[in-house]
């Protein structure tokens, strides 16, 4: 137990949390009749055997990267943003919209500028429960929850009216403004690799920076650990919840655009929501809300998506067993802290 | 000599620290044993290895003459030992009973069986004289009824031993009176307690032995009859401890702060600050004596910009701060030692270091266009801690591990190193052991002679008495006397905070 208590608990309970599930999801298996080792062995194999699956990894990893950017970001001002999910669909349009303008731009000018009206659309759209919350003090998961499908719907109907193209979807984006390379797929054996991942390892630098080296996220930090403390301290409480929300946004718009520049180059009408921005709760929760660990945690969720693929052709284990396994892992993570929580407020009892 | 707890050789470790090295104690039945030891000695710590919220590494405890393995407050509980802890943990929208049976609830047929569970608390309540309705909202009551509460519940587990943990810091000097009683009550039904308290006086009236630690080493147990306060507080700090202040009479020079006509109303919209007039000068402490609940915490609070002033003005230096925002009223030259340690005081998460620059962490040199600068924050810190005597194992500790005075010393601390003009202490050395108190009552009177303006706030006439220049008296929200300490006594002072009139006229301001 002690373990899992001291200042070695942020790794300590990932860990045990991935090895529990793994085996939660060895025995499920042995019940239902298949073989967890020739299954794990293909699910290792689907995400280290080959070029073309690592490729395949990181493309997965880099909007998971992002999007558990958002909630971690959140989450340190002490907010839930349940509502990546919309924000990374505004930002994927909005990245396809300027991608798809200014014909003859120079890549350094048009892919940052695609970037970051990803970002701004994805600020504007946490902006909203932001404010509801500092103002009025509207709970952000509800709002949150709700501008989700304000977004998926605004978002389609944009794409059905002044966007379409044949097949449900934008036209692709000039190559001015896409991530992907050539070269990035002919090494990786023709995987949609791309250079998002440049974008989001570099997100996660500016999470870290931003949180633990300037005054901004000591004022963010300080909100989110004691509002009182903060407004005595003469911080502004308000000013910092719509802020966090806002940079969440960002984080969460640029996930968007790693999809809408990079592995499609599109938009396609959705039928519903991606997922990608909820993974990015399980992310944040595993990766211990710290930039590092918010990228392991993609890692692993990421490498484990590709895996269940290979584990499927080889071992005809559906790959639903990885949303099993990876649900057991985040049930482990969350109960951990939960045990964590109980015994801190057990321990703050004991505390004048 | 058949003991009913005895913790013998105990040894606890937190991470740069050992918090208790081989301390003994020894608990006889139908006993108060008070445990006395600077801040940071280890008495929390102590205490918490007795009710199995921390595994000591060396050590036995008997209980009964039986060696026991405390491993959590469960088994504490079985074996009849009950804590009151000096936080609270009450449901504050439960009922007092329904906080007492909360993890223990008598069921009928299935259903908790509520009405039996409050003929029970209130014949508890009756036969230790705690007069506590069973059926009050926590959220109503007072805080020394909460903790009455604390006590019913492990009354209601069938505790017969009390551990209690600094009770009176969070007592009016009334609530305190009504504790002892209580205690000696609680002997006479043939319970045994151990008290930790900073107050001499209450170790002096209370208990009948008391074990000292300094620094995490026992130093011994003395029978209280056979000592006096100055003995306990030299075994205590390890020197002679002065008690009285030294300090020349107050030049004030000009008004520093200045109320008029103040009306701040507090969260039900009663006008609970109604019309106050005050004035503090330059080079002058003065202590505002009133009992708990008379609008001293909202004055606090629309002085320094936590809470809107609904009319009337408050102003610094000649201008006008009334309603300005906590950052520019601190920025104006504001100083303040919250009430509230953890609720205003203090980011327990952040560590001291960053704690210590709660204020000032955007100005130079802590940073620099927005970007923090860690080596300095620290090397402030370290200085700080140097300076108060603020014991934790590094600046890098989270405030959160702290003992309970060394929080309240690193806030004075920061509060005090900035040399505001104005410095409005509220209740300062409360929790503070009384090497601690002799320490921080010598910084306020140094900052008074660098002329800048003291506000004490205090529930302890004593220290009001010892510190102030002058001394305003607030009832039900106005100063209604301004006196000076040389010329009045303790028994006036509670007169005119019940309401009285002064006797001799002409002397109210
Ligand atoms: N949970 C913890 N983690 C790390 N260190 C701790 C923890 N609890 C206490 N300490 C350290 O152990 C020492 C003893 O603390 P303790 O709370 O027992 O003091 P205390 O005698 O109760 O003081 P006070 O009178 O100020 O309440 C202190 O130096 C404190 O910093
Ligand atoms: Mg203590």
């Amino acid at each position: 137990m002690k373990l899992l208590k001291g200042k070695w608990a942020s790794i300590t309970v990932p860990l045990l949390s991935v090895a529990l599930g793994l085996l939660v999801g060895g025995i499920i298996m042995l019940v239902s009749g298949y073989n967890p080792i020739v299954a794990y062995a293909a699910l290792f194999n689907g995400i280290f055997s080959n070029t073309y699956v690592l490729g395949e990894t990181v493309r997965q990893m880099t909007p998971l990267i992002l999007s558990g950017l958002a909630v971690a970001f959140a989450f340190r001002t002490g907010l839930f943003n349940i509502g990546v999910e919309g924000q990374l669909l505004v930002g994927w349009l909005a990245s396809v919209y300027v991608g798809l303008q200014f014909e003859g731009l120079s890549p350094i000018v048009h892919i940052p500028l695609a970037i970051i009206a990803a970002a701004l659309a994805g600020a504007i759209w946490a902006f909203v429960p932001g404010f509801l919350k500092a103002k009025y003090q509207v709970h952000e998961v509800i709002t949150t929850i709700m501008m989700n499908y304000v977004a998926l719907h605004v978002v389609n109907a944009i794409i059905r009216t002044y966007l379409l193209a044949p097949g449900e979807r934008t036209d692709q984006i000039n190559a001015s403004a896409s991530l992907q390379s050539p070269f990035l797929e002919s090494i990786t054996d023709f995987s949609r690799l791309h250079y998002g991942f440049v974008v989001a390892i570099i997100g996660a630098i500016i999470m870290w920076f931003l949180l633990w080296k300037t005054t901004t996220g000591y004022e963010l930090r300080s909100v989110g650990f004691n509002k009182y403390a903060s407004e005595y301290a003469g911080i502004n409480v308000q000013r910092n919840i719509v802020l966090s929300m806002v940079i969440s946004g960002a984080f969460a718009g640029i996930a968007g655009a790693m999809e809408g520049l990079g592995t499609y180059g599109y938009m396609t009408v959705m039928a519903d929501f991606t997922g990608v921005g909820f993974d990015g709760i399980a992310v944040a929760l595993l990766g211990a809300n710290g930039a590092l660990g918010v990228v392991l945690a993609s890692a692993l969720f990421g490498g484990l998506k590709i895996g269940a693929l290979n584990m499927q052709s080889v071992a005809q284990v559906p790959t639903q067993l990885v949303e099993i396994v990876i649900a057991m892992i985040i049930f482990f993570v969350a109960s951990s802290y939960l045990i964590h929580w109980i015994s801190n407020r057990v321990s703050k009892r004991g505390k004048i | 000599m058949e003991y009913v707890i005895e913790m013998r050789n105990i040894r606890k470790e937190f991470p740069g620290i050992v918090a208790n090295d081989n301390i003994t104690l020894q608990l006889r039945k139908g006993e108060i044993h008070a445990l006395l030891g600077e801040n940071g000695a280890g008495k929390s710590t102590l205490m918490n290895v007795l009710f199995g919220l921390y595994q000591p590494e060396k050590g036995e405890i008997h209980v009964r003459g039986n060696k026991v393995n405390i491993t959590d407050p469960n088994v504490a509980n079985e074996l009849g030992i009950g804590m009151v802890h000096q936080h609270f943990m009450l449901v504050e929208k439960f009922t007092v009973t329904e906080n007492i049976i909360l993890g223990n609830e008598p069921t009928a047929k299935g259903q908790v069986d509520v009405k039996k569970a409050a003929k029970d608390v209130a014949a508890i309540s009756k036969q230790y004289g705690l007069s506590v309705d069973p059926n009050a909202k926590i959220e109503d009551i007072s805080v020394g009824m909460q903790q009455r509460v604390e006590i019913l519940k492990t009354l209601y587990r069938g505790a017969d031993i009390l551990i209690f943990d600094e009770p009176t810091a969070v007592l009016t000097p009334q609530e305190i009176k009504e504790l002892i009683t209580i205690m000696k009550k609680l002997i006479s039904e043939g319970k045994s307690i151990i008290l930790i308290t900073h107050k001499l006086k209450e170790i002096m009236e209370v208990s009948d032995r008391c074990t000292v630690i300094r620094r995490g080493v026992g130093i011994g147990t003395v029978n209280v009859a056979e000592t006096n306060q100055d003995e306990l507080a030299s075994m205590m700090v390890g020197r002679e401890v002065n008690f009285s202040i030294q300090k020349t009479p107050s030049e004030p020079s000009n008004e520093t702060l200045e109320i008029s006509s103040l009306v701040v109303e507090d969260a039900r919209k009663v006008p609970v600050v109604n019309g106050m007039n005050l004035s503090v000068r330059a080079g002058e402490i003065v202590g505002i004596a009133g009992v708990d609940g008379n609008g001293q915490s909202e004055l606090i609070e629309a002085i320094t910009g936590l809470r809107k002033a609904k009319s009337g003005s408050i102003k610094l230096n000649g201008k006008d701060v009334t309603n300005w925002k906590p950052r520019r009223v601190t920025e104006s030259g504001i100083g303040h030692i919250p009430q509230d340690r953890h609720k205003h005081g203090l980011v327990l998460d952040f560590s001291i270091g960053e704690n210590m620059v709660l204020q000032t962490y955007y100005k130079r040199p802590f940073s620099r266009n927005g970007i923090l600068n860690f080596s300095t924050i620290m090397d402030k810190a370290k200085s700080l801690i140097k300076e108060y005597d603020v014991r934790t194992p590094s600046e890098m500790t989270p405030a959160r591990a702290l003992s309970g005075g060394n929080q309240q010393k690193a806030i004075i601390a920061r509060e005090i190193d900035r040399s505001p003009n104005l410095l409005i202490a509220a209740q300062p050395t409360r929790g503070l052991d009384v090497g601690a108190i002799e320490f921080i009552h010598s910084k306020l009177v140094e900052e008074r002679d660098k002329g800048k303006a003291v506000l004490l706030i205090s529930f302890e006439l004593e220290e009001i008495m010892n510190v102030s220049d002058r001394i305003a008296v607030i009832y039900e929200g106005k100063i209604v006397a301004i006196v000076k300490p040389e010329e009045t006594t303790e028994q006036e002072l509670g007169l005119l905070m019940a309401g009285a009139k002064r006797k001799k006229a002409g002397e109210t301001t």
